[in-house]
């Protein structure tokens, strides 16, 4: 533990490593919140994985042509708000229609990205990075995009906590209520789509979902309302986070990895400690 | 008593789209002032339908409808609107008071809750009798509890017609009744339009049944009261009824 701590203060990337996490963490509580009490987890799943077509195509314009500015995180932020819109669009329009398209998004965002993976010249341990995360690696610049995106996630999620929270708890009645249903529930897709970005920073594509859920499945045992969770949520996915990153450091252990590990082995502790609690008490 | 008219439906047709099969055909109603209409009809009759149009989620296919003398949509924030309990998910991290405030929303209004909409909040769920359960959450309240909060919430923007849709299903008949007396003292300031499959609900305080069955019938309580009730559903006494009442309509009409 002392290594990690020694680490963080004499290495910049350990440091944007941990501020990488933390900073994940705000956006992750507060969106995750919204995506587990309003059941849709499976469109942030659909929306993470199309995430690699980005990827896969702005690395490769970037090797191949030259377009240098236009980095990975670029792409996955394209891709990730127009999987979002299309995923939005269908499900307002053809409710039944959902699934399917989720799935199409999933599958054929995945099929883009590795198949400009493997046309992009070089080595193509790239695609190990988006897949499971590359958390040491984030650079000054990654740090201040994720930095922005996060400030944009949590002004948003205040401003508009109350048409949020009713839009995810009784759609219709927001609507008759003066509510743009439509207008807020594809506001939601897409700071879902801007979370699962930076959190694909963190620990890759697909490993996004258990921190988009369990948390805030711990958290919501324990508050009474949304904000309360989304606090307590942000405070332990910051927890899981550094303390992921902690354990993996000297064992030198997949980072990402070992956090989705750690988030895991805090939710079956909650749920097994609860039980256990609740049965001595009764 | 019955002055001003709140509701008036002018030769409303209607049928979802991609389907030909019409839900509603010609329908005319007119609600007044202080009226507790309770809409009864089968499954599929239309009763759903009918209420979505006087909220305005849906459009009429011909025909007009007009709600305190605009448009249904333009009228939403005067009417006050309790959905089926079931359509909630119980287990939602929500408080009793964060659901009575939604009540009191505004499109784009940003930031938190004023004073006043606190205020409203808390006197609606006085007027239910939930004030002191406001820091509870959903699913610590039972299940009368539950529809009470979701009347509370309907009432918090204070509208001048409310509209309940099943609000007495699976309740055991004390609460139904505790319900039925707290829907009458409104009625008092309210006018109320609810849908509802229950026939014990019915009584002297309900002035007009609203029958939907592909078209309506409006008839009086006393009416419908003088039938077993209970077998409006039983499919002979409905149908005679409401044939015999559609012909006086065409009569009428003509």
């Amino acid at each position: 533990m002392s290594e990690f701590f020694h680490a963080v203060t004499h290495y910049p990337f350990m440091l944007n490593a941990l501020l990488t996490g933390l900073l994940a963490s705000v956006a992750c509580g507060i969106v995750g919140t919204y995506i587990v009490s309003r059941r849709i987890t499976y469109i942030a799943g659909g929306i993470a994985h199309s995430v690699l077509g980005g990827m896969g195509v702005a690395h490769y314009l970037q090797v191949v042509y030259g377009w240098e500015a236009l980095e990975p995180l670029y792409g996955a932020l394209a891709a990730a708000l127009t999987a979002a819109g299309i995923i939005g669009w269908t499900s307002l329009r053809m409710r039944e229609r959902e699934d399917t398209v989720i799935g199409a998004v999933w599958a054929i965002g995945m099929a883009v990205g590795i198949i400009f993976i493997a046309k992009t010249p070089g080595y193509s341990e790239d695609l190990m990075s988006y897949l499971f995360g590359n958390v040491l690696m984030v650079s000054k610049g990654d740090l201040l995009i994720i930095a922005l995106l996060d400030g944009l996630v949590l002004i948003i999620s205040i401003l508009f906590y109350n048409q949020l929270l009713a839009v995810c708890f009784d759609e219709e009645f927001a609507r008759i209520r003066g509510v743009n249903v439509e207008f807020f529930y594809l506001l939601l897709l897409s700071l879902t789509a801007l979370t699962v970005v930076i959190l694909t920073t963190v620990v890759g594509i697909i490993m996004v979902i258990a921190l988009l859920t369990l948390p805030i499945a711990i958290a919501g045992r324990f508050t009474r309302t949304l904000w309360h969770t989304m606090f307590l949520s942000t405070v332990l996915i910051m927890f899981f986070t550094t303390a992921g990153l902690a354990v993996s450091y000297t064992p030198g252990l997949p980072a990402g990895a070992t956090i989705i590990l750690v988030t895991g082995i805090g939710y079956l502790a909650a749920v097994t400690g609860i039980r256990f609690f609740r049965k001595s008490h009764h | 008593m019955d002055t001003k008219p709140v509701v008036v439906v002018r030769d409303v047709s209607f049928a979802y789209p991609g389907n030909s099969e019409l839900v509603l055909q010609h329908v005319n109603l007119a609600i007044y002032e202080k009226e507790f209409i309770w809409v009864v009809g089968p499954n599929g009759g239309g009763k759903t339908t009918l209420m979505k149009l006087l909220l305005g989620l849906l459009k009429p296919l011909s025909g007009t409808i007009e709600v305190f003398g605009s448009t249904p949509a333009a009228a939403r924030k005067r009417i006050g609107y309790m959905p089926q309990a079931a359509t909630l998910d119980p287990k939602f991290p929500v408080t009793v008071m964060d659901v009575v405030l939604m009540g009191r929303l505004n499109n784009f209004k940003a930031g938190w809750y004023t004073a006043a909409d606190k205020n409203a909040a808390i006197h609606a769920l006085e007027q239910v009798g939930l004030a002191a359960l406001q820091h509870r959450r959903l699913h610590e309240l039972s299940g009368g509890q539950q529809r009470r909060l979701l009347i509370a919430r309907a009432l918090s923007s204070k509208p001048d017609l409310l509209i309940l849709d099943e609000p007495t299903v699976n309740l055991d008949q004390q609460v139904e009744q505790e319900l039925y007396r707290l829907l009458k003292q409104l009625n008092e300031h309210l006018t109320i339009l609810m849908v509802s499959h229950d026939p014990a609900f019915v009584s002297d305080f309900v002035k007009k049944v609203v029958c939907v069955t592909g078209t309506v019938a409006v008839h009086p309580t006393s009416d419908v009261l003088k039938e077993k009730v209970g077998d409006l559903y039983g499919g002979k006494v409905r149908l005679v009824r409401h044939d015999k009442h559609q012909e006086n309509n065409r009569t009428y009409k003509g």
